[in-house]
């Protein structure tokens, strides 16, 4: 028997220059960060402040950086793509061979979706929620860390992929029977499931405990419909997280029970039945969309009343759209393939039910637009975001129904059209509603702004370089082009790929804009110092100090209505305002730090590629290792640290400009 | 009593919603939360059911069901399972009365029933498969053992969670934090009841149908 299971020295693509120089940058940069924190001593102070912390926000902020640095990742895959198909026409090859474009576009899928759009959004949520709805942690926070360190080890697997073994050759879908072990016989699939299995598992934790938070612990007097609508969007779309997730791990499961046990759930033979992973996979995944875009729609609506100086137009409408919106998503998996070959019936009824979901999207649309009209509308880097957003998700989303016709659809499936209109819709939504968001709570996140002229030069690249780059795809695919061609010979589609890959560039630039602007930012810092409430805010996160004390607020906030923060700044210019009691503070408890959810997440790499390569020793190990930390975690004697009353006193005192109004 | 007043103080009460009455209490959080696991965990179930009923016919030439299931075997098994939902209802109320004897009492009668569902249900996944009906078999197969094989880790679960639960009892009596775990251990034991309730109807019953 072999200790090391199916690893040999051989999985490491020694032979592939391309795939070498990356592993090699990646390596380095990793052991460059680290020997630079061990170098300047940070260890102590990250081990203490973030890696074991259980505060919501610096969670939120770990999240948001991990996307950011997988958007990198995603996106450089991205560029290969489009560099690869500007190349390959007629009797030329390019220069990634069919094997490695077929992993690259699989990444590209892979990682932009769970890891970057996900944590993004995550990220944000984490930060965010708890502060609107003025209370100071969420329901869970070891739980939340423990979500965090799984989400990590996804990520981690993925990317150790790049340099031991392969990735996935099989699209981000990841199809049987392509995906079975007869047709996949490689761990590519396997880094895939697993990868996906142990960061699904945290983002259902992410979840459970996101709805527990919002419907169970909001600051007293914020009834339901006076919590922000970032916080709607918030819960709706973990819900969808909760009812959908499940779904996900229950259908890998069932692929790696085919891949490892021999099981015919759907395989070709043996009666297993491939088209039900199909369908399976995408009762998860159009909820997964909305899981997405939701909470974006979210930031929009903050982001929009906020610069207009006005309540959202249509609060209650807004709310009702998005719960619609999170219930119909369910109703609506079957147009990801009419061409299944059911009945003009089901496929008619699934077209109309895609469609319906355009109305409470348009509603909202029209709510942002009203609430824009007859406003004092400033144009800051946000609202730049949210406008392009607009004009954007609109037109894919007009696309999106169009391929919503079934007969419409047996042309355009498969074809560069599709791919065209998700990314106009995920680009157009969710990145630049991260984007947005990202601009709009940095301040409150760290203390300081982000520069506002290379926020704008970024988001000027990355509108124009969206057009470029994918407008040509809806050409290419009413011309026939399918997806996720390594090469093609049919010349006269090259022109257009050649402009989609000058668009991918005009991106590039953009991101470039955005790296410089967040180190001119941070070096910047004591110029762009904010005090609590930069924007001139209307939710509560604004009211307490920018970055927020461990705590959040001293005083749980009392919520008087819709717009809790705009109500005291109103009552306060009246003079109507409560002046805050500078030395009544009772000592608060707050969670106590702890290291269960990095020594989790460190147990289920281990686990993860102890299975991915057929080490079982290895797999006991790990498994046992995260059972044995659950148990210290269960058994711990305290799980609580008082704060006391001089240190929350002392804060306040230094921050007294910036809390009282 | 003056009514007068007793009724302006309900009043008083009915003016504010419950909703906006500020963050629960931590016993309510927990169990909440707890419940929307639950919920998600049903929500994979059905997903394994589903896969169940698209192949439940799918049995490549292999054994059917009303070849395969006894009886006699499942019906013992769910009377163990069910059986030991009610005494986990009595350790909960032997928690509540505060009662440690009648909580380890209660708690080995529970484990000692789950465990013995869990034995014979392994007895029948062995006898299956030494009769040729392994899940390699057919797509049937697989999908009967995944969706029984997943109560029974379920159950599994549980057998491992309890014992715990009574060492937390030995060495931290009726803590709050034990209290609230305790609530949650009773909550996934029952909740394993009524997925196997499913499980009883929709395999075992219809799938004896002639």
């Amino acid at each position: 028997m072999n200790l090391l299971g199916k690893l040999t020295w051989s999985a490491i693509p020694f032979d592939q220059p391309i795939v070498m120089a990356a592993t090699g940058g990646m390596v380095g940069a990793v052991v460059l960060i680290l020997g630079w924190i061990t170098l300047k001593g940070h260890w102590p102070y990250l081990w203490r402040e973030w890696i074991t912390s259980v505060d919501h926000k610096r969670i939120g902020v770990m999240y948001c950086v991990l996307a950011l640095i997988m958007l990198l990742r995603g996106f450089a895959d991205a560029i290969m793509m489009r560099s690869q198909q500007a190349m390959a026409a007629g009797g030329a090859q390019g220069y990634l061979p069919p094997e490695h474009f077929d992993q690259v576009f699989s990444a590209h899928g892979t990682i932009m979706i769970f890891f970057m759009a996900m944590p993004f959004v995550i990220g944000m949520m984490n930060f965010v929620v708890p502060l609107q709805l003025g209370v100071r942690d969420m329901a869970f926070p070891t739980l939340n860390s423990v979500a965090l360190g799984l989400t990590a080890s996804g990520i981690l697997l993925t990317n150790v992929s790049l340099a031991v073994g392969e990735f996935a050759k099989t699209g981000w879908v990841a199809y049987p029977p392509l995906s079975e072990l007869q047709y996949s016989p490689g761990v590519g699939v396997d880094y895939y499931l697993w990868a996906l299995q142990i960061s699904g598992i945290g983002t259902l934790l992410t979840g459970i405990n996101f709805v527990t938070t919002i419907l169970k612990t909001r600051a007293p007097g914020m009834g339901y419909m006076r919590m922000p609508v970032f916080c709607w969007t918030a819960l709706a779309s973990n819900l969808l997280m909760v009812a959908a997730f499940p779904v996900l791990t229950a259908t890998f499961a069932m692929l790696l029970l085919d891949r490892y046990l021999g099981f015919h759930f759907f395989s070709t033979d043996a009666q297993g039945n491939p088209m039900m992973y199909v369908n399976l996979f995408w009762v998860w995944g159009h909820p997964e969309v909305y899981i997405l875009i939701l909470p974006a729609f979210g930031i929009f609506s903050e982001v929009i009343a906020t610069f207009s100086g006005k309540p959202l137009f249509g609060y209650r409408s807004m709310v009702a759209a998005t719960m619609v919106i999170c219930v119909l998503s369910f109703l609506v998996w079957l147009h990801h393939f009419f061409t299944m070959g059911a009945s003009a019936d089901v496929n008619g009824f699934f077209g109309v039910m895609t469609m319906i979901i355009a109305v409470p999207t348009g509603v909202k649309v029209f709510n942002w637009l009203f609430t824009m009209y007859g406003g004092r509308v400033r144009f800051t880097v946000p609202v730049l975001w949210s406008i392009g957003f607009m004009v954007t998700f609109v037109i894919g989303g007009m696309t999106g129904v169009l391929t919503a016709v079934p007969p419409a659809d047996f042309q355009l499936h498969n074809s560069v059209f599709l791919v065209a209109h998700f990314h106009n819709v995920i680009i157009g939504g969710v990145v630049f509603g991260l984007m947005a968001g990202f601009n709009y709570w940095f301040p409150k996140a760290l203390g300081f702004r982000l520069d506002e002229r290379w926020g704008k030069a970024a988001f000027w690249c990355w509108l124009i370089g969206f057009y470029v780059a994918f407008m040509p795809l809806y050409v290419l695919g009413l011309m026939g082009m399918t997806r996720r061609l390594q090469h093609y010979d049919v010349l006269s589609w090259r022109p257009w790929l050649l402009v989609a890959a000058a668009g991918a560039g005009i991106i590039l630039v953009g991101i470039v804009c955005q790296v410089v602007q967040l180190v001119v930012s941070i070096r910047a810092r004591e110029k762009l110092h904010v005090a609590a409430d930069p924007w001139n805010g209307r939710t509560l996160e604004w009211s307490t100090a920018s970055p927020p004390p461990a705590w959040n607020y001293a005083i749980l906030p009392q919520v008087a209505g819709r717009d809790a923060f705009w109500i005291r700044k109103k009552l306060a210019h009246a003079g109507q305002g409560q002046q805050p009691q500078l030395s009544k503070y009772q000592p608060i408890e707050m969670p106590r730090s702890s290291a269960t959810g990095f020594v989790t997440a460190f147990f289920a790499v281990v686990t993860g590629f102890a299975l991915i390569w057929h080490i079982w020793w290895m797999a006991a190990f790990g498994i046992l290792g995260a059972f044995g930390t659950l148990l210290v975690f269960a058994f711990r004697e305290k799980e609580e640290i008082e704060i006391p009353a001089e240190r929350i006193s002392e804060f306040n005192h230094a921050h007294q400009a910036e809390v009282v109004l | 009593m003056n009514i007068a007043v007793a009724f302006d103080e309900v009043e008083q009460e009915a003016l504010s919603p419950a909703s906006e009455a500020g963050p629960a209490p931590k016993r309510v959080v927990a169990a909440y939360g707890f419940w929307i696991f639950i919920l998600s965990d049903i929500v994979m179930f059905s997903a394994l059911f589903a896969a169940y009923a698209v192949l439940v016919h799918a049995t490549a030439g292999g054994p059917t069901g009303a070849q395969l299931f006894n009886q006699v075997n499942v019906a013992i098994e769910t009377a163990c399972l069910l059986a030991s939902s009610y005494t986990c209802s009595l350790m909960s109320l032997a928690i509540n009365s505060r009662s440690r004897a009648g909580t380890y009492f209660f708690a080995l009668v529970t484990f000692v029933l789950g465990a013995a569902f869990l034995a014979l249900e392994l007895r029948e996944f062995v006898d299956m498969i030494a009769r040729g009906a392994a899940p390699q078999r057919s797509a049937f197969l697989s999908a009967f053992f995944t969706l029984v094989g997943c109560h029974g880790l379920h159950v599994s679960a549980g057998l491992i969670w309890l014992p715990v639960m009574m060492l937390q009892v030995a060495v931290w009596g009726f803590r709050a934090s034990v209290e609230r775990r305790l609530l949650c251990f009773a909550l996934f034991w029952h909740a394993l009841d009524i997925i196997w309730v499913w499980l009883f109807t929709v395999v075992y019953l219809m799938g004896v149908r002639p």
